[in-house]
């Protein structure tokens, strides 16, 4: 029998953790959604099974490739020692087939209605916990359908929403340390708001205001803040993830107690640049946490026309990196996942994925209008019968721990909080002309110098080609 | 002038029998901390002091850990562990990113690609996202910890894939500086200038001085400042400016143009952005004419800039066109090499000072040398 999990040269001992603790967490498994999960201890990991995943009786139905891997007749005896490690022969000329006709099960804690799953395992959420996140889901929500209305009224250029993602958004955040670093995509602007960038501030990058921390140089939702750990957005897709194999890279040489977590979509797997990070991870032995949030829709591609795999999940295996499916709408299973992702990253130093399966309710952004490439019902139906925070509030609602009255004062709350914050950034100034030339370079250099001098001469000259409010 | 004349004497003269021998010259005499290095040595010198003067700096790249397929860093991982210096995937974009998020964390990230022709799949990373780093978050973060060195240019026998210079693709990103040695010595103060500046770098090194360029290195630490141009040798008819490789090239055409009576100015340009306008342009200003070279094809090469900006500043000193004598506009070719190449005496018969066939009235365009108005 070969390792099916793993791949990892001449490393035995590793290999049977990993396989252990693969079973465990129930990757590629073959159990329906009524069997029990795998056992984690809470905190801590205990690798309750003693018998090598390889030597299962069961056989390993998940994948098609993988059984027929199993089913090869080989000569365990007879090995090339080839360089990354021995390979037994086969005197069996098969190939392997492209995909599994059964697909990798999805880990869920809470069923559609907000009811824990029966045998269900996961991550303790406190009251206290579980409130915030619920208020934080919320706020994210009421965020987005504000700053949308804003930009339709022309206030702001662009908006993008996180909407239908609200779980895989605040239920990462809240399992993460705040010493973790984030190399976000643009779609995780919850993350922010848990680590206590205030509304205000929002308000203040989309407007793209003085107060504004990027100095008004990039679009709306292009957020970042040092103070908060999370790197500034970038527009172009997936090139954060290389960059937080980096990350994580410093944080093992410096021994801290953290990793770097990176979030993209799925149409980002498709760049190069996922590629590269995935394979540095795996090589590097990184601690960094890759959530890749499949929610259908690379605007107007379906996932159909992205990739042919079983989603996102399956490539971990290839590139030697534990992954697990997780249904993004439901927060405890996220919660759970990445909580216990942070773990494994962190105490085994290495990388993880995460492949949330949720759907972008909202269009792709402002500029956007996705009633033309797919079907009303189904964006309906997601918002509605499938909403992450409806599912999530039942179940905080189940426990007694959330009123409507609380609700009502919630909403209202933080409705009012934006309006404020939308008011106070509107009329905030604009950032003044020399942030034009700052921060290209460290120091002004002496063409940017030349460059300045000849605009103010311009400015002087014909002031009215100028906007008014750019302080000069 | 004379000192540095004797200066660039030495690996000019090595430079000038240029074949395809990578015999290594080096000498192994240490006079007053001063040691005869070849140009891949005195990268690895400048590497040693980086790791040995910062615990966060990094080496990596494919193949540096065994020492780099032109020794650039041999030594390194045996000094400073396989967590400093450590070999990577093969994959550009996958050694930039990952440079810009260690270097985002308060590291010295030196990255190694292999070839400059290879840098390609890294462009985005470098243009959009290591460029882009400090500006876009109002400087909350930055890269600018990150090195790029890359071997660039002529070897003689590197066809389309081992020979280019694509300097010029990266002079149009605000954000980057762009620096290319000419020698050893200018190697070693250069390189540990943009391992040190707080500023993403590309390093371009001349492959093919790796082994060839012999010169008299310190050994200590020391440092040569960015963006500015240095004038190696002095003159009063004609400015070239160049970089890298070609200025032992332009070298050679200015002691043949010497023979004829003319004298020239040469100015290594060093850093090509953000770059030195005012040494460029006050010796324009004195003699009255512009030589620019560079191996990269003409057509959108970084000398199509410097033309440019020469002429909105010394159009009325000017006496002739700003000429340029680069590479051709095809794909770097391997059997045509020699044809293709901005060579010396492309440079001299620019001058019209070489044998028959060459009618060249560059020189005396717009005036007699003799009466030309120089202060």
């Amino acid at each position: 029998m070969i390792s099916l999990v793993c791949s990892y040269k001449n490393n035995r001992s590793r290999s049977l953790v990993q396989n252990k603790v693969s079973l465990l967490l129930g990757i590629g498994g073959s159990r329906s959604t009524t069997t029990p999960p795998p056992l984690i201890n809470h905190h801590r990991f205990r690798y309750s099974s003693s018998q090598p995943f390889v030597a299962s009786s069961t056989r390993y139905e998940s994948s098609k490739a993988q059984a027929q891997l199993e089913d090869f007749q080989q000569h365990d005896d007879q090995v090339i020692d080839f360089p990354g490690g021995k390979v037994a022969f086969t005197s069996e000329m098969r190939f392997i087939s492209d995909t599994s006709h059964k697909r990798v099960p999805c880990y869920r804690v809470l069923d559609d209605d907000g009811e824990l799953m029966t045998h269900t395992n996961h991550v303790q959420v406190s009251k206290e916990l579980a409130v915030r996140m619920y208020s934080e889901m919320v706020t994210l929500q009421t965020m987005d359908s504000i700053f949308y209305e804003v930009q339709r009224q022309g206030r702001i250029s662009f908006y993008l929403t996180s909407m239908g993602e609200e779980a895989v958004n605040i239920a990462s955040a809240a399992a993460l340390s705040s010493d973790d670093i984030i190399l976000p995509q643009y779609r995780e602007p919850g993350v922010l708001l848990w680590r206590g960038f205030t509304l205000q501030q929002i308000a203040h990058q989309c407007f793209g205001n003085t107060n504004d921390l990027g100095k008004g140089r990039q679009m709306p939702i292009h957020y970042g803040s040092n103070k908060h750990n999370y790197f500034t957005v970038s527009s172009p897709i997936a090139t954060q993830l290389p960059q937080a194999v980096g990350a994580a890279y410093s944080l093992k040489m410096d021994g801290k107690n953290a990793c770097a977590v990176t979030f993209c979509g799925d149409g980002a797997t498709s760049e190069g640049d996922f590629h590269a990070g995935m394979n540095f991870a795996a090589v590097m032995e990184a601690p960094v946490i890759f959530i890749i949030r499949n929610n259908g829709w690379a605007i107007s591609t379906p996932v159909e026309d992205q990739f042919r795999s079983d989603g996102i999940v399956v490539k971990g295996q290839a590139y030697g990196i534990w992954s697990i499916r997780v249904d993004g709408n439901d927060a405890l299973a996220v919660y759970s996942a990445v909580h216990t992702a942070r773990e494994i990253a962190i105490k085994e130093q290495r990388p993880v994925l995460i492949e949330a399966l949720s759907y972008r309710v909202g269009h792709h952004s402002t500029s956007d209008d996705s009633t033309k490439y797919r079907p009303i019902d189904e964006i309906e139906y997601w918002k509605m019968e499938r909403s992450p925070v409806n599912r999530f509030k039942r179940w905080v609602e189940r426990n007694g721990w959330w009123s409507d009255k609380d609700e009502l004062e919630l909403r209202s709350s933080v409705r009012k909080q934006l309006m404020h914050a939308i008011q106070v950034a509107e009329k905030a100034q604009k950032p003044p002309l020399e942030d034009l030339f700052t921060d290209v370079y460290y120091q002004l250099s002496s063409n940017l110098e030349e460059q300045e001098k000849l605009l103010r001469k311009a400015i002087e000259k014909h002031p009215k080609d100028y906007p008014s409010d750019v302080p000069l | 002038m004379s000192t540095s004349m004797k200066r660039l004497g030495k690996w000019v003269s090595l430079v000038s029998k240029r074949g395809l021998s990578t015999s290594c010259i080096q000498k192994d005499v240490s006079e007053n901390g001063v040691k005869s290095l070849n140009l891949y040595s005195a990268i690895n010198q400048a590497l040693h002091i980086a790791l040995d003067t910062d615990p966060r700096a990094y080496v990596f790249g494919e193949d540096v850990g065994f020492g780099g397929v032109f020794r650039c860093t041999t030594g390194l991982a045996d000094r400073f562990g396989k967590n400093r210096v450590f070999n990577t995937p093969l994959c550009e974009q996958g050694i930039v990113g990952f440079g810009i998020g260690l270097a985002a964390m308060g590291n010295r990230a030196i990255a190694e690609i292999q070839f400059a022709d290879y840098i390609f799949p890294a462009f985005d990373q470098i243009v959009n996202e290591a460029a882009k780093f400090r500006y876009r978050s109002g400087n909350q973060f930055n890269c600018g910890g990150l090195t790029i060195r890359t071997p660039y240019g002529a070897v003689g026998h590197g066809g389309h894939y081992h020979s280019q210079s694509p300097e010029a693709f990266f002079c149009h990103v605000p954000g980057i500086k762009v620096v290319i040695p000419r020698s050893p010595k200018e190697a070693k103060g250069l390189l540990l200038s943009c391992i040190r500046d707080p500023n993403p770098i590309v390093f371009f090194e001349p492959k093919w001085l790796y082994r060839l360029a012999v010169e008299e290195v310190p050994e200590d630490d020391y440092m040569t400042p960015l963006s500015e141009a240095e004038v190696i040798r002095q003159g009063c008819d004609i400015t070239l400016v160049g970089w890298g490789a070609q200025l032992s090239i332009m070298e050679q055409a200015c002691l043949d143009a010497e023979k004829e009576g003319i004298s020239c100015e040469l100015i290594d340009l060093k850093t090509l952005i953000p770059w030195d306008k005012e040494t460029v342009e006050a010796s324009v200003k004195k003699t009255g004419r512009l030589l620019i070279s560079h191996e990269a094809p003409v057509t959108g090469g970084f000398g199509a800039e410097i033309s440019a900006s020469i002429l909105e500043r010394c159009f009325s000193r000017l006496e002739a066109p700003v000429a340029r004598v680069c590479g051709l506009d095809t794909p770097f070719p391997l059997v045509f090499e020699p044809f293709y190449m901005p060579t010396k005496n492309k440079k001299v018969c620019k001058f019209g000072c070489c044998n028959e066939g060459c009618n060249s009235t560059w020189l005396t365009a717009g005036g007699t040398r003799a009466t030309s108005n120089r202060s």
